[in-house]
Parts: structure tokens; sequence; C-alpha cells
């Protein structure tokens, strides 16, 4: 594979031959290796080393074409550069995107920790040793159909003719396991853990044991849930999937294309509960995938995005944040549009701890572990969601698992209706969240 | 009269440095033999059991149209090769951006060590695999010229804006407006130790509207995509304008609907897109990935009844234009025609070739994966219920209070069998007739359970573009069925 620098001369060189002017491009290599494994035995082993590119070329009329690649040597660059100067012929006129203002601007000091990858054989036998350990936690886990151990290691860049030159190295681990039991006369019943770290030896791996071990168990006994309305408790990883889900709340770019929950008119106005406060922050300490730049090379930073409940700020390419008269905030992906994401969450924690708020106590409330098929049960454009999810019922303090059901609501509305956040915030790989409260969502259990 | 024979040496791990192997770059074709017979020859010299390549070249193009702009034109490019080896019943898969004999040699030999073993010492005889004479599905169906027959961009966005206009003029309180193309061209090469050599170009086309109506509180969603997977010209043939009638209309009624009652209700579903239920409850469980895994009830009920009588299903990949039709599949089999259930009985699994090595159960050219990245796994490709002998208004007739599930939204199945789907359009069923609309409903429950309660069938099958994401990455599928009745299915709403 090319070198980050023998990619920057292809550019150079094959925009030189084109007449190319102005020009960016934004890559990355990624070599990365993964393990599944069954019942003891290697179940498939996948590895790859493969880059990928996305060229940016702005024509004698300023108008921007693109197009990425996968074949970076000097035929595949100088392929990718002639495309995209023909399609900058069918560009976009009107809020032309150009390099970002703080593309050479310095970036956050990170100290990221990078660990040596290792060896096939060793990702292979620590995980049959931790499906084993899975398998052995209780005599009705029967298997662990959907397991995997991954490392990966990950080069990215950014370039511009204007001579902005970044890139940074970062490797990631990340295992998964995912139980499920036979029982005679009861239905098979699944739940699972993940963890992330920088690298296989700082990998939680009894803690992934252990987390899927115990859900998997506490759902063995279950019930239906009747329908109706109640106090729901999402697990950090529900309520984040949740916010990410409905994340054209405050993001500019659908905002700009009226494809978002808000208006600019929305800033700086009540939009949920003072209780919660959200902040956007790719260089916090926990984000194992940290990163200090976004796709058109503008430094990454944090950013709130609701405090006390108050829409403060929205998410911004460099396009947008022209257009609304603010700062970029780290946050594009390029592209022939570019695109706006969050990075990683960071939601406060609640003040103080109440115990008319402890699910030890707690009454016909449901906790909400892990929800599901989000990609057909949220409609992100109306605001409204009907998702199944992994839960409990509390009853007097003790808990049920809830056979099948589904929670349904208005974003907004959940939103505002949260009435208590945990003291204690939990870690996921999307961000850091404590246990929300919510009140009055619609279960509905199946039968 | 003697024959004098003078076997050719076999050749030999240093020949190899002699050798110049200059397969086309651009083409996938009967010059790529040399190299993969000699590759495929050192990983069974090497003591693998069985090893294939898998050659991807593609060319992607999108465009996008918002209210009465081009906003973006995405071209992308791909170059990519898999290798997969086998040792017993396990494997490893690599893959590389690098299609040169060195790189292809090098993800070969990264293979080789994941699976303990190591390419052959220099003098070490390597067996050249005899591969089959090249079968070229693109030559033989004249695909070769499919990527320039497409559309210009030029006329890309002249069809795509006049779809948006279309909305315009058609819709009220209309927010946002949103028509997109794609083009994926796609050419693959498939050559495997077992002799497989096996060439074939795809081109997926699809067009899509969206349409974000608004009023005060009052939204509504409302797309529709259309799919061919032959006819390079398919854009230019799109009635852009009855589409976005549909979509206006869909939206208009919506827009204002009530949430659905969360309960449990006889259903109606809606032909076409609401075979996803079917692809979702049943499909995936039929693919001997899940019986791998032991995640599908059905894993040993062949020969049994797991459904309503009145229910059977195919899933083929040999539909004229279809969205999931495959001349061949990633594994380099033929497509063909597979009955999955026979009124209620299971016939066939869906079957790849670890599957069927896994499973014993035989390979149905179900081998898909959404490009190199991907090692091939059991997937759908059109997958359909078959026509029954309701009409429509005998469904809605048997029903007092259900619910009419008109289109369809996305779903999935979890791994004990539960189903979800989202229905993006409904509409309350009072005594045989369909009268107001509503929204927020999902349909949940069980495979094992559903399957039998599928009561009736119209005569009015059709099928409808879809996109199935599973282990082997996101997939072009087609989902289908006539209409027909749930008698008690339980939806989730407010």
């Amino acid at each position: 594979m090319p070198t980050i620098q023998e990619i920057a001369s292809y550019a150079e060189t094959g925009a030189k031959k084109l007449g190319i002017a102005k020009y960016d491009v934004y890559g990355a290599t990624v070599d990365e290796t993964s393990v599944q494994v069954d019942r003891g035995d290697p179940k498939q082993v996948k590895a790859s080393n493969r880059s990928s590119v996305i060229v940016r070329v702005w024509n004698d009329q300023g108008k921007l074409g693109v197009t990425s690649t996968s074949d970076v040597d000097p035929v595949g660059m100088d392929l990718a550069m002639a495309m995209a100067r023909d399609a900058s012929h069918f560009g976009v006129e009107d809020h032309i995107p150009n390099f970002s203002p703080e593309a050479m601007a310095p970036t956050a000091q990170v100290q990221a920790e990078m660990l040596p990858t290792a060896p096939v054989g060793d990702l292979i036998h620590t995980l049959i040793e931790v499906e084993q350990q899975l398998l052995q936690a209780h005599p009705a886990i029967a298997s662990v159909p959907y397991n995997g151990l991954a490392q990966r290691r990950t080069d990215r860049f950014y370039l511009n003719s204007a001579g902005a030159l970044r890139q940074e190295a970062r490797t990631y681990a990340s295992v998964y396991l995912y139980s499920k039991t036979e029982q005679a006369g009861r239905k098979p019943r699944s739940a699972g853990a993940m963890r992330v770290h920088h690298g296989l030896d700082r990998l939680d791996l009894q803690g992934c044991v252990q987390e899927a071990a115990e859900k998997t168990i506490s759902h063995l006994n279950y019930e239906k849930v009747s329908s109706g309305k109640y106090r729901v408790v999402f697990s950090a990883e529900a309520f984040l999937s949740l916010l990410g889900a409905f994340s054209n709340l405050y993001n500019a770019q659908s905002i700009l294309d009226r494809r978002s929950l808000s208006t600019v008119e929305d800033l700086g106005q009540l939009v949920a509960s003072p209780l919660l406060s959200v902040y956007d922050d790719a260089l916090h300490a926990d984000n194992i995938g940290v990163e200090t730049f976004d796709g058109e090379g503008t430094p990454t930073r944090r950013v709130g995005l609701i405090e006390q409940g108050v829409l403060t700020h929205f998410l911004h390419s460099a396009g947008t944040a022209k257009r609304m008269g603010a700062s970029p905030t780290g946050h594009a992906s390029i592209g022939a549009k570019v695109s706006v994401s969050p990075s990683f969450y960071h939601v406060l924690p609640g003040t103080e701890r109440r115990s008319d708020f402890s699910l030890k106590a707690a009454d016909q409330v449901v906790f909400i572990d892990d929800l599901q098929a989000l990609h057909a049960g949220v409609n992100a454009l109306q605001g409204s969601f009907s998702l199944p999810f992994d839960g409990w019922l509390y009853h007097q303090g003790e808990r049920v698992s809830i056979e099948s059901a589904t929670v349904a609501g208005d974003f907004r509305e959940l939103l505002k209706g949260i009435i208590y956040l945990e003291p204690e915030l939990e870690f996921t790989p999307a961000g850091l969240c404590p246990r929300v409260w919510v009140e009055g969502l619609s279960i509905t259990g199946e039968g | 009269m003697t024959l004098a024979t003078s076997p050719s040496p076999l050749l030999k791990t240093t020949d190899l440095l002699s050798r110049s192997y200059a397969p086309q770059r651009d083409r996938f074709d009967a010059s790529w033999r040399p190299s993969l017979s000699t590759l495929l020859g050192l990983g069974r010299s090497a003591g693998a059991d069985f090893i294939e390549f898998f050659l991807e070249r593609s060319n992607y193009l999108a465009c996008q149209a918002e209210e009465d702009a081009i906003t973006s034109i995405s071209p992308r490019i791909v170059t990519g090769a898999g290798v997969r080896v086998f040792l017993g019943k396990a494997d490893c898969y690599v893959s590389t951006n690098d299609l040169s004999f060195e790189g292809l040699k090098t993800a070969l030999d990264k293979a080789l060590s994941i699976m303990g073993l190591a390419l052959p010492g220099p003098a070490t005889p390597i067996a050249e695999i005899n591969l089959e004479l090249l079968r070229d599905y693109a030559a033989a169906r004249g695909k070769d010229t499919w990527l320039e027959g497409c559309s210009s961009m030029a006329d890309m966005g002249e069809v795509l804006l006049a779809a948006n206009s279309g909305l315009a003029q058609r819709a009220n309180h209309v927010q946002s407006r949103r028509a997109v193309y794609f083009r994926d061209w796609q050419e693959v090469l498939v050559a495997a130790s077992d002799g497989t050599f096996a060439r074939d170009i795809r081109l997926t086309q699809s067009v899509a509207c969206n349409l974000l109506c608004a009023d005060g509180e009052h939204r509504a969603s409302i797309g529709e995509r259309q799919g061919d997977t032959s006819n390079p010209q398919f854009l230019t043939t799109w009635d852009y304008q009855t589409t976005a009638e549909a979509v206006a209309e869909s939206a208009g009624k919506m827009l204002y609907a009530d949430y659905v009652e969360s309960g449990s209700y006889p259903v109606i579903m809606a032909n076409e897109f609401g075979g996803v239920i079917f692809h979702e409850a049943c499909g995936h469980l039929l693919e001997t990935t899940q019986i791998e895994r032991g995640t599908t009830p059905f894993m040993d009920k062949k020969g049994e009844k797991i459904a309503h009588s009145s229910l059977t299903a195919w899933d083929e990949g040999l539909s004229t234009d279809a969205f999931g039709t495959i001349d061949m599949d990633d594994e380099g089999m033929p497509s063909q025609r597979t009955l999955l259930i026979e009124n209620g009985v299971l016939r066939n699994f869906l079957c790849d070739r670890a599957g069927s090595m896994r499973t014993g159960h035989p390979r149905t050219g179900s081998g898909r994966r959404q490009g190199y990245t991907y090692a091939a796994a059991s997937r759908m490709r059109n997958t359909y219920i078959a026509p029954g002998d309701y009409s429509f208004d005998q469904l809605l007739a048997s029903v007092d209070k259900g619910i009419y599930c008109k289109k369809m939204g996305g779903g999935s199945v979890g791994p004990t069998g539960q189903f979800n789907f989202a229905v993006d359009e409904a509409y309350l069923i009072e005594n045989g007739q369909v009268t107001k609309p509503l929204k927020g409903a999902t349909l949940i429950g069980e495979a094992t359970e559903i399957m039998d309660r599928i009561s009736m069938c119209s005569n009015d099958l059709g099928l409808a573009p879809g996109f199935c994401g599973s282990v082997s990455g996101s997939i072009y599928v087609t989902v289908g069925q006539p209409h027909l009745k749930v008698d008690g299915i339980t939806v989730g709403g407010r």
C-alpha cells in the first residue's frame, strides 16, 4: 500500500497533469483482523488491508466535483481526479463548499494509546476461552451464536492544495459476546455485551463475559407486560442510541436542508427538561476512537448541544458554519455534499442521588437496556419512534424480564419528559451517559 | 508408431520469479487464468483444502436533487480482491486493494499463515489448478456495453429535477423534496481450487423520491423506490409523474393521521414491499448461516409443516429485471429458483459453499456479498410468497376491525426469531372497509407463530426492490407477496 506521502505526491502530480489548481483529499488506510468462534473452534477469521480516498476538485468556474476510490496507485488517483473534474461541471452553484478556514489551525495534542496488534492465534485462543467461560456461566446458556474479537489500526489523513496536511494513527480493539439460552418448554432468550479499548491486552474481557452472562440469565424468567403508559428508565446505551437516531435535532446541515426537528430559530430555546445537558466531545479522554480533525481537516472540539434543556449549539461543517455565521465544529465528512455527524456524546450526570428514583424500590417501572431495530422503528423526520427492546419490569424492587415489547413515543416529548438523571456515568462506545428516567412512555406487550 | 510424450515439468516456487503475469488491468477475462491458476496451486500445495479468489471492480455513481437543484453527484471507484482459505470446516478471509500478482500472493500468504499453513518452499512443485474455460455471463448476455449505455450525468440531473418538480406540483405543505438515483456497476471474477472460473457484470439501478410535509406539529415523511438490474436506460423509462403522484397522495393522507392504538389486530399486509415481513420473519431463518449459528427455529424442520397450508414461497435469482436477480452468485454458481415452502411445508434452505460444508444442505446459488471485503454467505435474492386464490376485496371483507398496512418501512429479526417491522402508511379497517389513516405502527411477533397465522393470500403478487444488511454486507434483494391476511399480530403504537 502507498504511504500517505506517496498518495499526496500522486494527487499533486495528477492535478498538475490535468490542470487542476485546487483540490483536497481525505483518506484512510485500515489494517484489520477479526475472529469468530463456534463452540471451541475457530469459525471464521477475516483480515484486510485496504485504503480509500475521496478527492474533491474545484474547476475553473469554482464548481466542485468529487470522486472516491480504493485504487490509490498513480493510475487510480489520476482517474479519480479526472472523474471528479468531470463531475464538477454538474456541481452546485450556491453555497459551494470551500476549504475549511481551520484546515491548518493547530489540532489538540492527544496522547492516544497505540498498542501493537496481537497475533491471530492469540485472538482465536482468547475468544475461545471467553466463549467457554460464558457457556459455563449457566446451564441454560447453550451457545454464543454471535461473537467476535477484532483489532484494527487506522491511519487517516487530510491534505489540500493550499498546503494543509494532517495525519494520525489509532489502534482499536473490540469484543462482543451474544449468548442464547435453551430450556425445555421455554422460549430461547438472548443478551449480550461489548467492550472496546486500544488493544487486545486492554480489553475488559472478564467484564464482557460477566455482563453477557448476567444479562442472559436475568432474561430466563420472563413475563408478558401489559400494554400501557409506564415510567421508563433508559440505560446509557439505549438513551445514546435514541439520541443518535434523532441527531438531526442539532445537525446544522439537516436544519439547512429543512430535514430536522429543529429550525435555526430554536437555538436558545428550551427543547428538553432542564435536567438534561448534552455535549459532543471527540477529544474526551474516554473516547477510544478519538480523532483530532474531521474530514475537512477542521480540528475537533467539545461542543455544548443542549445545556440545562436549552438548545445551545449545532454541529457544523465549514460550509454550514459559514452560512449560519458560526465556527466549524469539526464534525464534517467530505463528499459531493458535505455531511455532519456527532462524534462522542457526553451527557452530564445528575447532581444528586434521590431515593425516590431508585430501581431497588421502583414499582411498575420499565428498564430499557437495549433498543433494537432503530433503522426501522425511528422516523427521524417525524420525531416518532416505535422500537422493540430488551429490558425488565421492576415491581416493588424486583425485576422480571419482559418477554417481548415495544416502546413508542415522540422524541421531543421524551426529552421534555425526563424526570431524573442518575449521578453515575456509564461508558459506552457512543459516549458517556447516566441512566435516564422518563415519565409516561407507551409500552406495548406482545399478545 | 510410438508417441513421444514429454510432460511439461511441474512449476516450482523459484520459477515464479522468472514468470511474468500481466492480466488485463481494466477487464477481468481469460488473461487472469495463469496467475490465478498458479496462486490457487500455491494455496493447495501449502495444504489448504479449498481456496477461492473473488476479484471485483465497481463503478458507482449517485445523483441527488433537493428542491430544485442538483446537490450531489458522487462517483466511487472500487477495486479489490478477497481470498478465502478453508482447512477442514474452518476458514479465513483476507481482502486487499492490490490486484497485482504480488498483492494477491501476499493476501494468500496471510490467509495461509492465519490457518497455520505456509507457502511452499523454493523447490516444491506447484500443482497449478486446471481452471474451467471462463464461464463469462457478461459476454454471453451482452453486458460488456452496459456501463457506456447508462444515462449521462446531465440526463440524471434532468430527470431528477423533473421528478422533484412533480412532487412540488402535487403535494401540499411541502417542507422538503428529494429525488435520488444511483447506478452500481460491478464486474466480478471468481476462481477457485475446484476449477471454478467465472465472470459476471451486474448493473443495479434505483430511483427514489422522498417527501416531507409539515403543518404545525403535524409531519409526514413518505418515500417510494424502484429498481432494475438489466436495462442501462432504466432512468429514462422511469414514470416519475406516477411516482410523484403516489408519494404526494400518501403524504397528504398521513400528514394528519392519528397514532395507532396499540393492541392485537388482524392485519392485511399490502403486496409488493409488504413482502418484507416474510423476508425478515422467515427468509433470514432459512439461510444456512442461521443453521450454523443455531439461531433458526426451523433448522431441523425440513419436510415439516412450518406455516399455514395457504402459504407457498420462493427465492430465486432468475426474474428478469428484479432487484435481486443474478446470473451467478458470488461463488461462481449459476443462479436458480429455490422452493422454500410448499403449502406450508419447508422444502429447502438457502445455502452457500461454507453452509453446505457445515450443514450438509445443497448449494443453491445463494452465496452473496456486498463486495470484496466480505466473504460470501447464504443470502436471499428475489424472495416472495406465491399468489393465492382470493381477491383483495375478499381479504378486506373478512376483517371486522383490523389494520391495513399499505406501506411497510424496514424491519429486522433477532437471534431468537423475534421480528419487528415499521409501518409507514396504515389504515384502520372497520367492517370490511378501509377507513381512517394511522401512523406510528410497529408489527412485532415470533416467526414460528406468525407463519401459521397467514391465512389468506390474494391473487395479486407484486415485487419491490430492497436492501438487505447481514453478515456479508448490504446486498440488493427483491421482496414480494400478494396482499395477505394475518389473523392476529401485535401492533405497537401509543
